[in-house]
């Protein structure tokens, strides 16, 4: 703000009185500046001491942890392979399942809903964001899972699994927990932030261009499609990509359902298998000090690495948007 | 069929499948609330908050020590982060909005927003913990407070941004400082959103398990010594449900009970605050 100036002369019953440089306000300034570089720092120190506290394991693997399947404490052998793959395909489950269901919840609140349900419907959506991940971890393990393997997991392989190539992703041990099933909950985990992301996005498409596709006789339907998404794809790209990060990094969900196991032995989605977050949620009290700590650590930063990324490329596309509320 | 009736189908498809996208959400919203509390209504009694948790294969315990640990560590970490993040907030909003030292802030802190809460527990894990050879409540309290910071700057920077300027401009005619316009004038204001913003972050980590799994880890006993493994509900909750014992599963149900009407009351509460803030 450019006000100081103003303060600097004060006029009082008519004597020019000069008040010196308020040392408080210089104080202050400073303080909540310093205050500031601490968030930077926060960013800098996790780079850092993850770094640190990964040497070990980056210099006795190299880029070889990054392509091997083998994860051996016992032997201090570490590939971080399957713990990617696992983030990597059940991130990419998430995301087939939450982008379109957000895309219709968004067209719902936007275009459907009687305005005096929006606000409770749109609440209840963002409440599935604030149910913390540890509770849909146990509901996923003991209530979930059953059902999916005693009912989803037979129907899936009796359609899905007898299709030609798709089929070997879904057949296989129906036990419920896997890959399959951490990739469903992380779903409806994401689909709040990237619903409500479309939402408020279609929301700044201006009146004026909708109603004019509407005058020309456009259905509902057709004016979201061909109007309201192209208009708004930057930020609905953007939204993607935050829910995207969100499921990267989800820990507790996954760590429940995942089924934690370091074993790579087929393309099923049923197998169980380990995320990144889930080999750490599980090992990292276990591990002794030395190679499988600094193993875990690099693991931990190359979570980070990713999720930064995807959070930069989400920030991208939704930078071009009108700062509003921002995107929490 | 004509291309009239085709495009009104394809427009009735679309809508109806919306429709079901909403209650597909609904749903599983539903669900998950009445399995909680189907088995978690169970499990409350007035043992869960005197009683110790037990150790395995007995039922006769309840979360007393957890309950009491995450009570610290979640109060103390909001304490540490919320005046942090107001004054982050503060410097963003009045002081760095466009400098480069507040853009870069910004950004980063947004970063930090949506940052995965493991990587904090790791980080604090290698800064602390790795240093006092030790899992304490303290470094758990850390992990909670930088979790906190994020989410109250960006309420508070957002809050003070709507607060108009002329109210500051009015206020630095009457001759006051800076500061005092800021902490007495703006922050007014805009407190009962910093507010909102608070209660929020307290939602955000009474659930947070990852980070505390790395830093207070967790403990049997009664503690409320922060130097220390301190038991907390979360990781309780973890070991429990993990655990074989239906007793064990039945008090980590009771548990997850309570964090979910605690975080759930907490985010309710936070909107009602909002509202009036928000129409626009």
């Amino acid at each position: 703000m450019m006000m100081e100036s103003a303060v600097v002369n004060t006029q009082a019953e008519g004597t020019i009185r000069r008040r010196k440089t308020d040392l408080g306000d210089v104080a202050f300034a400073w303080l909540t500046r310093s205050v500031a570089f601490l968030v930077l720092l926060t960013l800098a120190g996790i780079i850092v001491g993850l770094a640190v506290a990964a040497w070990p394991s980056i210099q006795k693997f190299g880029w070889t942890f990054l392509t091997t399947t083998e994860w051996n404490p016992p032997m201090e052998r570490f590939g971080a392979v399957v713990p990617i793959y696992g983030t990597i395909v059940t991130s990419i489950i998430a995301l087939i399942i939450a982008v379109p269901v957000s895309f219709g919840i968004a067209l719902f609140l936007t275009e459907l809903s009687p305005a005096w349900l929006r606000r409770p419907l749109g609440t209840a959506i963002e409440l599935l964001a604030a149910i913390p991940s540890i509770v849909y971890g146990m509901w996923g393990l003991l209530v979930f899972a059953p059902y999916f393997g005693d009912y989803v997991q037979p129907a899936l392989a009796a359609t899905l699994g007898q299709l030609p190539l798709l089929g070997k992703l879904f057949s296989g041990p129906q036990m419920g927990i896997g890959l399959l099933a951490a990739g469903i909950i992380l779903a409806i985990m994401i689909i709040p932030f990237i619903a409500s992301v479309m939402r408020d996005v279609f929301e700044v498409t201006p009146q004026m261009v909708k109603e004019s596709a509407y005058g020309l006789g456009c259905t509902t339907w057709e004016v979201v499609w061909r109007v309201v998404l192209p208009h708004s794809k930057a930020g609905v790209v953007g939204g993607i990509m935050l829910g995207l990060g969100r499921a990267l990094g989800e820990t507790m969900a996954v760590t429940f359902v995942i089924g934690n196991t370091n074993m790579l032995s087929s393309s099923s989605l049923f197998m169980p298998g380990n995320s990144i977050t889930s080999a750490l949620a599980n090992e990292f009290a276990e591990a002794g000090p030395g190679l499988h700590t600094a193993a875990l650590m690099e693991l931990g930063l190359i979570l980070f690495v990713i999720t930064l990324i995807v959070l930069v490329i989400s920030k991208m596309f939704l930078a071009r948007l009108a700062r509003g509320e921002g995107a929490k | 069929m004509n291309l009239r009736s085709r495009r009104k189908v394809i427009n009735k498809v679309a809508l109806t499948l919306s429709l079901a996208a909403m209650l597909f959400g609904l749903f599983w919203l539903a669900w998950i609330l009445f399995t909680v509390l189907k088995l978690g209504i169970g499990g409350l009694s007035p043992d869960l908050f005197v009683k110790m948790t037990p150790p395995p294969g007995t039922g006769d315990g309840g979360l007393a020590n957890a309950i009491v640990g995450s009570a610290m560590m979640v109060g103390l970490g909001t304490l540490i982060g919320s005046p942090v993040g107001v004054l982050v907030g503060v410097y963003l909003a009045e002081y760095g909005i466009k400098t480069p030292l507040g853009r870069v802030t910004r950004y980063v802190n947004d970063l930090l927003l949506s940052a995965p809460s493991i990587v904090i527990g790791l980080f604090v894990y290698a800064l602390v913990v790795a240093h006092t050879g030790q899992f304490s409540g303290w470094s758990g309290v850390l992990a909670l407070a930088l979790i906190v910071v994020p989410v109250v700057v960006r309420t508070t920077e957002n809050m003070l941004m709507l607060v108009p300027n002329s109210l500051r401009e009015a206020a630095f005619a009457l001759g006051a400082p800076k500061r005092v316009v800021i902490m007495s004038i703006a922050m007014r204001a805009a407190k009962s959103g910093v507010a909102t913003g608070i209660l929020l972050a307290i939602a955000r980590i009474a659930g947070e398990t990852a980070p505390l799994l790395f830093t207070a880890l967790s403990n049997q006993f009664w503690s409320t010594n922060l130097n220390q493994p301190l038991a907390n509900l979360p990781v309780t909750i973890f070991r429990f449900a993990m655990s074989p014992f239906t007793e064990w599963q039945q008090l980590a149900w009771a548990g997850v009970l309570l964090i979910t009407l605690g975080v759930l009351t907490l985010n309710i509460v936070a909107r009602v605050f909002l509202q009036p803030d928000k129409q626009h």
